[in-house]
């Protein structure tokens, strides 16, 4: 049997057998396509969800509203008025007072430090700020919103259940009744929490905010950024339109292809070894957290800016050596416009690695408790993925929300940086 | 014009059939080599090329043409593992001398590419672009007055007086081949040299090329390689034929296609071949 003797019926009723067989195999495909790219959005919706579930409650706090006296006896009896004699006072106090003002029929030691906790430690430390920034007000009465603590808050969001055997809550069935009591006449309630985004770490869950690790990551990434995209733009050009093909570009482009791939926790060490404990850097500082992400994202820049020169077209390359540019006016009046956008994207993948590290961070002391926000890239701070580590190994329950809101906080980052240079990509980006 | 300029003697083992030299040349090609690696793409040519004159340059794929023709603006030098060795005299001077920079002989010797390759700018700044890098003119005036003459030559003023900042690459085909060609005559070369200019285009788009080709060779030497016999018969004066890296005849254009002196060159344009 040839294939040539065959007629074209019967070439037509084979090839529609292998027609259905064919389409078969692409239906099959598609199927399977679909199911993985519905797999992968699932477990997104799964994961972010979870985190909004748990953390979106952080963006409001308990406090509970009271009426204090600024007593002269008790913040500064000897009538001096100077912030160093107001700074000592016992602040802590004035809300006791106040709270048995609300509560008078409280009797008993044990009794009244139940009622105390019903109020932070924080609610002092806002008094105190306040009596130095104005001491005209002592020996005034003021009415204000002061932090509730964390169990209180806990209860209010339902995070605890009050039907718990007593042993087992932090709240004792007194304390419940303290609180619903205050909430039965709108003295405490849940309102936006604005110490979460302007306040540092904290033991404290109430007053703990991500404010120092914001600032730190922002920091961070900014000296990464500075560093990683011109010296790994610069690299890319160099290898890829200047240097000579031989054997020292090979082993360099196999050295930058492996330093990609190599874990970050090691760059942490080398930066740990060189930057601190070589030149002496500052332990904990962004400044040296900006150099070891730089070496961590310089090999994906690098890469990146590379793939975006080789794209550019030869043509073009030929069109402007032929109008007698030389080699760098070939490279930035023509090559370098049309790799920028490729050149960002290689910065955004490398940038939005760097703001998820946390292990090289480690390394270099960035996790360390940190509760004054950083002013300035020597001073010690920590990162947002630092901050989620360091929260969720917390054993109170309001750190649980907060570890959330933490993750909440670092998604935002990455998605306005994403966007910012998404923006900046397609500004850039030159019809073709 | 160097008047100074001599013709240097062929080698007497030059194959090549046919008159290679002509009198005060643009440049003088002797024993010229090309290797791509190992691949030895060029052997042995010697051809003069003359002023005010069209030197078509005809054979069939992957004989030399192109390769011989980047020789003469050094364009070879930016393809790892090529090698030119041998003399090309531009003007009496040889253009692989160390004193002769890259970048000057390429204002001295410009080219159009086979598929037009206009810079993703605007119309203007592709007709700028030159004079800016070479410093060629003093003030905007005077690049307004470059471009403008450059945009006429290439017969394609009437065509974007009107939208000179709208982008290059928004043009047709034909119109972006002339838009090199007058990014090419903005920086006023000696030579021009096109690679297959006509290869992209239609026919009408064709006919305008050529007619401006005829045009410019008053002013400037042209070097053209092509694929089409016609072309190479209407737009020249002198053809050379290569073949498999040998440049097997040159000549008058009238007396190749009516009177080829070598059997392979009769081959091919009576179409055996190729």
């Amino acid at each position: 049997m040839n294939n040539t003797t065959k007629t074209a019926e019967q070439t037509q009723a084979l090839v529609r057998k292998s027609l259905a067989r064919r389409y078969r195999a692409e239906r099959r495909f598609r199927l399977y396509g679909i199911a993985a790219v519905a797999a992968g959005i699932g477990f997104v919706i799964f994961l972010f969800g979870t985190i909004f579930a748990q953390g979106a409650s952080v963006f409001r706090q308990s406090y509970v509203q009271l009426t204090i006296v600024y007593d002269p006896e008790t913040i500064d009896p000897a009538g001096t008025r100077v912030p160093e004699e107001l700074v000592a006072a016992d602040d802590q106090a004035l809300v006791r007072a106040a709270l048995r003002e609300r509560f008078p029929n409280v009797e008993g030691r044990s009794n009244l430090r139940e009622l105390y906790g019903i109020v932070s430690s924080a609610a002092s430390i806002e008094l105190q700020r306040r009596v130095v920034a104005d001491p005209s007000i002592i020996g005034q009465r003021e009415t204000l919103w002061l932090l509730a603590d964390d169990t209180v808050d806990m209860l209010l969001k339902e995070k605890v259940w009050r039907s718990a055997p007593e042993d087992e809550r932090r709240l004792s069935d007194q304390q419940i009744g303290f609180i619903d009591a205050l909430r039965a006449d709108g003295t405490l309630k849940l309102r936006f929490n604005a110490a979460f985004l302007s306040n540092g770490d904290s033991r404290d869950p109430e007053q703990a905010g991500v404010r120092g690790a914001l600032i730190g990551s922002a920091l961070t990434l900014l000296i990464t950024l500075l560093l990683s995209f011109p010296i790994g733009v610069g690299a890319a050009i160099y290898l890829e339109e200047f240097a000579p093909r031989n054997r020292i570009t090979d082993v360099i482009e196999i050295n930058i292809n492996n330093l990609a791939a190599v874990p970050s926790i090691v760059f942490g060490l080398l930066g740990l070894a060189t930057f601190i404990g070589f030149f002496g850097m500052p332990r904990s500082a962004p400044l040296v957290g900006g150099f070891v992400l730089t070496l961590l994202t310089l090999p994906t820049i690098i890469i990146a800016s590379r793939a975006a020169l080789k794209a550019v077209p030869p043509s073009i390359r030929e069109a402007a050596l032929g109008m007698g540019a030389s080699r760098l006016q070939m490279v930035g009046h023509h090559v370098l416009p049309l790799a920028i956008p490729g050149m960002l994207t290689g910065a955004i993948i490398g940038m939005a690695r760097a703001l998820g590290e946390s292990a090289p961070l480690l390394m270099i002391g960035m996790v360390a408790f940190i509760v004054d926000v950083p002013s300035g890239i020597t001073d010690p701070a920590t990162a947002l993925p630092v901050q989620v580590f360091l929260w969720s190994d917390l054993p109170e329950r309001a750190f649980v929300e907060r570890t959330s809101g933490v993750i909440i906080v670092l998604l935002l980052f990455l998605i306005v940086m994403n966007a910012t240079a998404v923006i900046l990509r397609n500004k850039f980006e030159k019809r073709w | 014009m160097n008047e100074t300029a001599k013709t240097p003697p062929v080698a007497p083992s030059s194959k090549t059939i046919g008159t290679v030299t002509v009198p005060e040349p643009v440049f003088s090609c002797r024993d010229v080599d090309v290797f791509y690696g190992d691949k030895h793409a060029i052997k042995k040519v010697n051809i003069d090329i003359g002023r005010s004159q069209v030197l078509a340059m005809i054979g069939p794929s992957g004989c030399g043409k192109s390769t011989f023709l980047r020789c003469l603006n050094r364009m070879n030098d930016t393809i790892v593992g090529a090698r030119v060795e041998g003399m090309i005299q531009l003007d009496g001077h040889d253009i692989h001398d160390k004193r002769q920079d890259v970048v000057q002989l390429r204002a001295r010797v410009g080219m159009v590419f086979q598929k037009p390759n206009p810079f993703p700018k605007s119309i203007y700044e592709n007709v700028a672009y030159g004079p800016r890098i070479h410093g060629l003119a003093a003030d905007r005036a005077e690049l307004d007055e470059i471009v403008n003459t450059s945009l006429r030559r290439a017969g394609l003023w009437e065509e974007v007086k009107d939208r000179l900042n709208n982008p290059g690459t928004s043009l047709s085909g034909g119109q972006q081949q002339r838009l090199c060609i007058a990014r090419t005559i903005a920086v006023n070369p000696e030579v021009i040299l096109m690679d297959e200019p006509c290869s992209a285009l239609d026919p009408i788009a064709t006919a305008r090329i050529e007619d401006l080709i005829d045009e410019l060779r008053e002013s400037y030497a042209i070097c053209i390689v092509t694929h089409s016999m016609q072309q190479a018969a209407r737009v020249s004066q002198r053809t050379a034929y290569f073949h498999l890296g040998d440049l097997v005849e040159v000549g008058e254009t009238d007396k190749i296609f009516t009177n080829p002196q070598a059997k392979l060159t009769e081959d091919y344009i009576t179409g055996r071949f190729g």
